[in-house]
């Protein structure tokens, strides 16, 4: 009886769809603003998902974006639960061993420390950085103690609060934030790392990761990207 | 929401207010109370009877039953949670799909498994890419409601398990003097008297359970704690409706809402005991025997 049940449900939930085109499904964490963030009206939306979709339609794609956590997107991505990864991911050395990148979708990153004074000692002190990142490795190879934490809004938080000494994060996501903090945060030093941000895909997919290269390769030639990323870094927009 | 919201940033004070805890996040974090509560009403009784089942299994007189009822309570209780929702759960849905794989695609040359990679036909995947992502979801829940179940059934099966052999042996051996079958001694003479012994333990789990729920956001469902945490972080011009760091008082009413919880199970747990510790010869019923006496 179980059994049946269980057969019944899967077969059910398989069968929704099962013959239209198959669907793109593209992940995102939905933490990192504005690269890609859930609005008040609690759907996805930042740079990444205008992108996407706008990827997405040059290739004649259907595509989904689908909300993950950061810790499980590589495992989840190998066992095919989505296709694509976007979610401001950096292009390194490290990361292309086990999976494609298409080529930059946004330019190498410059990265803050901030800090409550700007007399911080940034060899010795506490620094916090998310958890897997490219400043989480930066941070741990300079020397300083690195504290890490699962979302870049507690890793500000810890700053904030004493935790830590500074964080280190993209200028993207720290820069309004310290403008917006009346003088309680300020930027101690600047460090530019990784080859800048880009979708990552299984290592088997190519076919859809030349797919989304070219429709980025378009984009720069035609100055659309740099439209997208003026409308969602504003003043602080680094472009192509 | 309402009309007088279009415009966020022209509100001040209480509308700005009443418009912001109304906003279309706000209203998936008011239904993932649902969702946990959802997920509780079910996993409760799935994990009683995992656990009950393992009990039975433990004590069992056949070997290899009473082994395998023995390994889950070990080997689950052993493995730290977030490793079995991590790695359990992948697996589990891997192990569905290559089951489908095999009847819906017998003719697929690939490999299904090239290095990390794991790759099934597309007629295997469960749900399909292009089945809409509220199957995604609720097919995410499934598999949380399944782990939740084992994890906490290998809890439930120890405590069910010691609460057997906490029966007294004489009250089983009356029984066998009667020429009762050891199906008809479990279900009339063991089973009512266990409950009595089982309840503080059981009632352990389930407050731990109330709070396991943070356990879901990896499985990609959303709960309250996520929200709490996503809501109350600070908001740059991002966002329609910025604000500062505000996790202190999405934690209070958290916080509220767990003691208000607790509180409630432990007035309805009370009060279970007082019913089954009736006519019990535990220092509990035998208080009531002389209170009524």
């Amino acid at each position: 009886m179980k059994k049946l049940v269980l057969a019944t449900a899967l077969a059910a939930l398989s069968a929704v769809a099962a013959n239209a085109q198959d669907t793109v499904r593209i992940a995102t964490e939905g933490l990192y603003p504005p690269y890609n963030l859930v609005n008040d009206a609690g759907k996805l939306d930042g740079y990444e998902i205008d992108l996407g979709t706008e990827i997405c339609k040059r290739a004649a794609l259907t595509c989904e974006f689908v909300q993950n956590d950061w810790d499980s997107m590589m495992p989840n991505l190998n066992s095919g639960n989505f296709d694509v990864i976007m979610a401001g991911m950096s292009i390194t050395e490290e990361r292309k061993a086990d999976r494609l990148f298409t080529q930059n979708y946004y330019p190498p990153a410059i990265s803050l420390y901030v800090a409550a004074t700007a007399d911080v000692d940034l060899t010795s002190s506490v620094i916090a950085a998310q958890t897997a990142t490219i400043q989480a490795s930066h941070v741990a190879e300079s020397g300083a103690q690195l504290l890490e934490f699962k979302t870049p809004d507690e890793t500000v938080a810890a700053v904030r609060n004493g935790e830590a000494d500074a964080v280190l994060a993209d200028s993207e996501f720290l820069d309004p934030i310290v403008a917006q903090s009346n003088g309680e945060l300020v930027v101690v030093d600047k460090v530019q790392l990784g080859g800048g941000v880009g979708a990552a895909f299984r290592q088997s997919d190519t076919e859809l990761a030349a797919k989304f290269d070219k429709a980025i390769g378009e984009m720069k030639a035609d100055g659309t990207i740099n439209t997208l990323i003026t409308k969602w870094f504003k003043d602080k927009a680094v472009l192509f | 929401m309402y009309p007088q919201c279009a415009d966020p940033a022209a509100l001040h004070g209480l509308g700005w207010l009443l418009c912001y805890l109304t906003s279309g996040k706000h209203m998936l974090f008011y239904y993932s109370f649902g969702t946990v509560l959802i997920l509780l009403a079910i996993t409760a009784p799935v994990a009683l009877a995992f656990g009950f089942g393992g009990a039975m299994a433990a004590r069992a007189h056949n070997r290899a039953l009473s082994l395998f009822g023995k390994a889950y309570m070990l080997m689950v209780r052993g493995i730290p949670d977030i490793i079995f929702f991590m790695f359990f759960v992948i697996a589990l849905d891997q192990g569905l799909e290559t089951v489908l794989h095999h009847i819906r695609c017998p003719d697929w040359t690939d490999p299904i498994r090239t290095g990390l990679e794991f790759k099934v036909c597309p007629l295997a995947k469960i749900p399909p890419n292009s089945a809409p992502q509220i199957w995604h979801q609720i097919y995410g829940f499934g598999l949380a409601v399944v782990t939740f179940a084992i994890v906490f059934g290998a809890f439930a099966a120890n405590v069910l398990y010691g609460a057997m052999n906490a029966v007294p042996r004489a009250q089983l051996e009356t029984a066998e003097a009667y020429g009762l079958s050891q199906r008809q001694i479990s279900r009339r003479i063991l089973v009512p008297q266990m409950w009595v012994y089982a309840l503080p333990g059981l009632s352990n789990l389930w407050l731990i359970l109330i709070k396991a729920t943070p356990l879901l956001f990896l499985l990609g469902v959303n709960d309250i704690v996520y929200w709490a945490q996503e809501l109350g972080g600070s908001k740059t011009d991002s966002y329609a409706y910025p604000h500062g760091d505000w996790r202190l008082w999405y934690f209070l009413f958290l916080l509220f809402f767990y003691l208000a919880f607790t509180r409630v199970s432990e007035i309805a747990l009370g009060r279970l005991t007082a019913k089954l510790s009736r006519g019990q010869a535990t220092m509990a019923g035998e208080a009531m025997r002389k209170a009524a006496a």
